[in-house]
């Protein structure tokens, strides 16, 4: 039974630079890369030496405490450099892709005869593993459990994000397949939410439960969604997937190939022409920045949207995860009384002499100024009114600060991811960093409880 | 200019003065600081615009404190113009002449003493000098009378802002409310400078025993000696009337909450229960005379059959409510709490008000002790949400893992 549901708490990012709905090819890349910060609380094995060649959909390492799970190379080619940090660690995995692209074309498993148990250990050898992420932690999933449940948001509201129904367009097939297999692991539901689209992949898909959230920013962040439909309870588990990967899953478990092929909306202020590009996980961003062109010399680009993505740089490469790069002005510079002049081209949720509530439709072009300096937690409900959730988000962010695990527990942290904490941390008055403060928390969490 | 503050920045940076460097820095340009982690783009509010905002609202209060110090003093003197006019006898150049020299005093004082004190901590302890302080050292000066010596406001914020603020940590982390806790340190260190029917008119304290004596009872304070007060409710609502500073203009309050409300900095959840705290106090009270139980030789006779929505008239309610109460830091910080810590501010106001036999005002009592209740209410407001996620735990589904499955077939094998 689906449920059609409204958030009332929550803001609207409106910024300049929003990709427009075409899709040009970018020029292929020449070297690609795997960033393992996107695979967060994963220790790598490598399983394959600097200056060995790899094809595509070929496993790169594997994780250290469950050695089934591999990760396989977007592209074929030779691994050329493995960057290293503090420590050893490895951080980078750069590859130099052939001109003639090999694959692995992996043996399917029979999506109507297969159990569960087999679809699991052919995403977990295949690399389709890593698309699936759990609740509580937010982190790759742990095959070892069962979810009682699969969330999918079916649309973004985040400010410049990809349109899922434009990405997704023509690609029913696959998802379905990808819902399909996803259908075995799970003795729940799959939930998929969609907003008021009308021309969404997932309208007619089958094995799902279909809602409809309206509302403004955070309507489309897959925790909302949860908190709303079926919460995490302590012990319980909930996976979730982004739809570019339960794309790129379901093409796997149909064809046997792990085709790194995303389309990735360019956008952003700093951006000439932003659009749509074709391209693959790890590719080069300058690929296609360029193509597009920026209107500055100093910008900041972010592989992801603005309130979740990472900072990357011109050299930097598509994350594994995203389907938007963003690229925004610098706002190292300072603003003569910017603290009590009338403020008109700046978002805020107050107004106090800020004037955004007056023309909710406007186009901001925001940069990445702090508009203040960091200090202790001051003004207090001023994140109840853009945090849908029925949790306390202050008391949870203070638990989590004095790393009090059963405050930490009780408050509900099992049921956040850091992206949660976005918009609270976008309007804090405190200029505090909310998703470093509930990542932390979470990774203490697993690592006390988990 | 903004590069060679920039130079002197870089230059300061490290170095134990940085704070004090820093704070007068950002006071003129908002610093040049990026996002590091998390969301890149911030809203454009911060502290100091927050604090700002409360003061904007404050500066009518004060504004209309410093003309009404003129009119009381000549109106001692004189006696209250008959047919009052707006212009001819209260916005008049002479009545802000004695408010001005006697005010601006207060609050320099005020800033002085207060912001050295946040300086000094901040270079002591290496952190930035953060803005509360702008809020309270405006608050100061409106909530005592206007004869206060300059000495004793001097040492009075100093214990406020060392031992209300500092010791827990500067902005944030204090558990009083650190204007309050100036009032109340004046309060109970020179009770002789903060009640009587001397200390409300300028001058009212030189001349006493002398042939031109003068003097002035707040409405409260005739009240409390069983007279009824001489003032109109019009008189009341306006402001035309001794107090404090800052407290007697209910119109100019009333402005500043609307503001506070609109632009959203303070809690309106916390006005609108203080008010219905306030009244139902104000109810019960007049329905014990109603009833008659009370005799007419009560000493508490007159003050309890004010008729209760007065009491939002006269002394601090008004005041202690809008600008007061509404301290995020002090007090509540869940928006169920809010109501809660609000109604009992109200109510315990009204009460104290009544009931203390030595001063008849409780507004600052009441929230003080609202403030250290305020981390109780939150306790058990969140204990809610804790309570309504566990319930829900009884029914979850949870699937046994299945290396659990493989570890129990193992010890059964075994």
């Amino acid at each position: 039974m689906s449920k059609d549901i409204r958030i009332r708490k929550g803001l609207n990012i409106n910024l300049v630079g929003a990709a427009e709905q075409t899709t040009s090819k970018a020029v292929t890349s020449n070297v690609y890369a795997l960033n393992l910060d996107d695979f967060h609380g994963i220790t790598p094995k490598m399983l394959v030496k600097q200056g060995e060649e790899v094809k595509a959909g070929e496993a790169l390492f594997y994780n250290k405490n469950k050695a089934e799970m591999h990760f396989v190379s977007p592209v074929s080619g030779e691994l050329v450099e493995v960057v290293r940090g503090a420590r050893r660690r490895i951080l980078t995995l750069k590859i130099l892709a052939d001109k003639e692209q090999n694959y692995i074309i992996n043996k399917v498993p029979d999506l109507d005869t297969a159990d569960g148990a087999a679809i699991k250990n052919y995403l977990l050898q295949c690399g389709g593993w890593p698309f699936i992420k759990q609740r509580p932690y937010d982190v790759i999933a742990n095959p070892d459990e069962t979810p009682k449940a699969i969330f999918i948001s079916g649309f973004n509201t985040a400010p410049l994000a990809a349109n899922v129904d434009f990405i997704l367009k023509g690609k029913e097939q696959e998802l379905q397949a990808g819902i399909d297999a996803l259908s075995k692991m799970t003795p729940g539901k799959i939930h998929v939410s969609i907003g008021d689209s009308t021309r969404s992949p997932f309208l007619n898909m089958k094995r799902i439960e279909l809602h409809r959230v309206k509302g403004p920013h955070p309507a489309g962040l897959v925790g909302t969604q949860i908190n709303q439909f079926d919460p995490v309870n302590k012990g319980e588990v909930v996976w979730t997937l982004s739809p570019q990967d339960l794309l790129m899953l379901g093409e796997l478990v149909l064809t046997g190939k792990f085709n790194a092929e995303r389309k990735v909306a360019l956008a952003g202020s700093v951006v000439k022409t932003p659009q749509y590009y074709t391209t693959k996980i790890g590719a080069e961003i300058s690929t296609f920045l360029y193509a597009s062109g920026v209107t500055e010399d100093r910008f900041r680009l972010i592989n992801g949207d603005v309130l979740t993505g990472t900072k990357t740089s011109t050299e930097g490469y598509l994350g594994f995860y995203n389907s938007t790069v963003t690229a925004i002005p610098e706002g190292d510079d300072y603003d003569l009384f910017g603290w009590n002049k009338p403020i008109f081209n700046k978002i805020s949720n107050t107004r106090a002499m800020t004037f955004s509530w007056m023309l909710p439709g406007k186009k901001y072009k925001l940069d990445t100024n702090t508009n203040g300096e960091h200090r202790a937690f001051v003004v207090t409900g001023q994140y109840e009114q853009v945090f849908p959730m029925d949790i306390y988000p202050l008391q949870l962010l203070k638990a989590c600060m004095v790393k009090d695990l059963d405050e930490m527990e009780q408050l509900g942290l099992y049921e956040v991811a850091p992206e949660d904490f976005s918009l609270t941390e976008f309007i804090c008055i405190s200029k505090q960093p909310h998703q470093q403060i509930i990542r932390e928390g979470l990774d203490l969490l697993q690592k006390e409880l988990g | 200019m903004k590069d060679k503050l920039h130079q002197l920045k870089l230059k300061y940076q490290g170095t134990k003065m940085a704070p004090a460097f820093n704070a007068l820095h950002t006071f003129l340009y908002t610093p040049n600081e990026t996002t590091h982690s998390g969301a890149h783009v911030r809203s454009a509010d911060d502290l100091k615009r927050t604090m700002n905002t409360v003061i904007m609202a404050l500066v009518p209060c004060l504004l209309f404190g410093m003309f009404n110090a003129g009119y009381q003093h000549y109106s001692a003197i004189n006696g209250f113009p008959e047919n009052f006019s707006l212009f001819e006898h209260f916005l008049t150049w002479e009545n802000f002449l004695v408010g001005i020299p006697t005010i601006l005093p207060l609050v320099i004082v005020s800033y002085g003493v207060g912001l050295a004190i946040e300086f000094l901590f901040a270079v002591i302890k290496g952190h930035e000098v953060e803005e509360g302080y702008l809020v309270t050292g405006m608050l100061v000066p409106l909530i005592i009378p206007v004869d206060t010596p300059l000495w004793m406001l001097a040492i009075a914020v100093a214990f406020g802002v060392v031992i209300g603020k500092e010791v827990f940590g500067g902005t944030g982390m204090n558990i009083l409310n650190p204007a309050l806790t100036i009032r109340a340190f004046l309060f109970f260190a020179y009770p002789t400078w903060m009640s009587g029917d001397k200390v409300w008119v300028h001058e009212a304290v030189e001349r006493a025993g002398t042939a031109d004596a003068i003097s002035g009872e707040t409405v409260l304070g005739s009240l409390a000696a069983g007279s009824e007060p001489t003032f109109s409710l019009a008189d009341m609502f306006y402001g035309f009337i001794p107090g404090s500073v800052g407290e007697t203009s209910t119109l100019l309050i009333l402005l500043g909450a609307l503001f506070l409300i609109f632009s959203k900095i303070a809690s309106w959840r916390i006005m609108v229960s203080a008010v219905l705290g306030s009244l139902a106090m104000g109810l019960i009270f007049n329905g014990v005379v109603d009833a008659g139980w009370l005799p007419t030789y009560s000493k508490f006779y007159t003050l309890m059959s004010f008729p209760y929505w007065q009491h939002l008239l006269v002394g601090g309610l008004a005041f202690g409510i809008v600008f007061m109460a509404t301290d995020p830091v002090t007090g509540s910080q869940t928006n169920k709490g809010k109501w809660i810590y609000g109604f009992l501010i109200g109510f315990l106001s009204v009460m104290i008000r009544v009931f203390n036999p030595g001063y008849p005002e409780g507004v600052f009592l009441a929230i003080l002790l609202m403030n250290v209740f305020a981390p109780t209410i939150d306790h058990y407001v969140v204990r809610g949400n804790i309570k309504k996620r566990l319930k829900r735990l009884k029914t979850a589904t949870i699937y046994p893992k299945s290396s659990d499955e493989v570890d129990s077939l193992k010890t059964e094998t075994a």
